[in-house]
């Protein structure tokens, strides 16, 4: 590789020649909740930060300066890549559950296989909104409460807390674990397995 | 290191874009594998010579944005470009486009072995 692409790219290492389908997860949470933590625990690259930006008509706005009225929403997140075969290649992504995030979810993650929300049992109800949209948005998810070093809750009180219907799984995490954050995506993996089976089963 | 984009003067977007704010179509998902096609040419738009760099391996379009400190909707408007001029390929994630559309059970049986094997 020559000087002018590692300039570009870093110390990050090229994706095999054959790889051809990308995948994502989303990790959805609150501020300082874990998430960028997680995608370094099991990432391939050390975690890479974008943005996206979106302008859209003012709500309720009644003026006729009409350029005015618009505002520009800007998302920033992170993600990293873990390479599963010579093929396939999963992206993970870390991003705010804060309102205006949500306005860019199906420009930026229409297709997520799923999602985690990552909590802090400190802060449940920051985690309200973030489960609300998802359900909304059909995209399927689990839930996973990262250990902080808090007070103990047992999953019935955080299930009963977060209103989590039985069939979500929640588990508990160390985010800064690789194996355990390896858990985590292994977890939601087999739950979308289980929906993708029985929605086939159900139509045939 | 100063990011551009985040900070720029709008403006230079609207350059690098020659004033176009939004792609013609929004084929390029945020983890479309691009591969270069060509080097990068004298003459050429500085972006675009630095997407084919960047893209001399496949590289998911956000990492394109990510290297470039440009927006992921920029970006998808220069890879539309470069894309019309033969100068690019997609590959483009074999997934459901919407929500509410569950992923092929294969394709989560490949993702629990590679995950495992980490």
């Amino acid at each position: 590789m020559d000087s002018a692409t590692s300039d570009l790219t870093g110390t990050r290492p090229p994706l095999r020649s054959t790889a051809e389908n990308g995948l994502k997860i989303v990790i959805v949470g609150g501020f300082g909740v874990g998430k960028t933590t997680m995608v370094r625990s099991v990432s391939d690259i050390r975690p890479l930060n974008t943005e996206e930006t979106m302008t859209r008509a003012g709500e309720g706005v009644d003026d006729l300066t009409d350029v005015q009225s618009k505002t520009t929403t800007t998302i920033a997140f992170d993600f990293g890549r873990i390479s599963l075969n010579d093929t396939t290649v999963l992206y993970l992504f870390g991003a705010p559950g804060q309102e205006r995030f949500w306005f860019l979810w199906d420009r930026l993650f229409s297709g997520t296989l799923g999602a985690v929300v990552l909590v802090d049992t400190r802060r449940l109800a920051d985690s309200w909104y973030a489960i609300d949209r998802l359900e909304q948005h059909g995209m399927p998810f689990i839930v996973a409460t990262n250990d902080f070093g808090g007070p103990h809750y047992s999953g019935e009180e955080v299930r009963e807390a977060l209103d989590l219907p039985e069939g979500i799984p929640l588990i508990e995490c160390d985010a800064r674990s690789r194996e355990s954050s390896k858990e985590v995506l292994i977890t939601l993996v087999n739950h979308l397995y289980d929906l993708s089976f029985s929605a086939r089963e159900s139509t045939t | 290191m100063k990011r551009p984009g985040r900070d720029d003067d709008p403006d230079r977007l609207y350059t690098v874009t020659g004033g176009r704010s939004r792609s013609e179509t929004d084929a390029f998902d945020l983890v479309t594998l691009v591969v270069g096609e060509c080097e990068p040419a004298a003459g050429m738009q500085s972006e675009h010579a630095s997407i084919l760099r960047i893209c001399r391996s496949p590289t998911a379009v956000v990492e394109i944005a990510s290297d470039l400190g440009l927006p992921v909707s920029i970006v998808r408007i220069l890879l539309g470009d470069l894309h019309a001029a033969g100068r690019i390929t997609a590959r483009h994630p074999r997934t459901p486009a919407t929500a509410d559309q569950l992923p092929d059970p294969e394709i989560l049986k490949q993702v629990l072995v590679g995950l495992r094997n980490l």
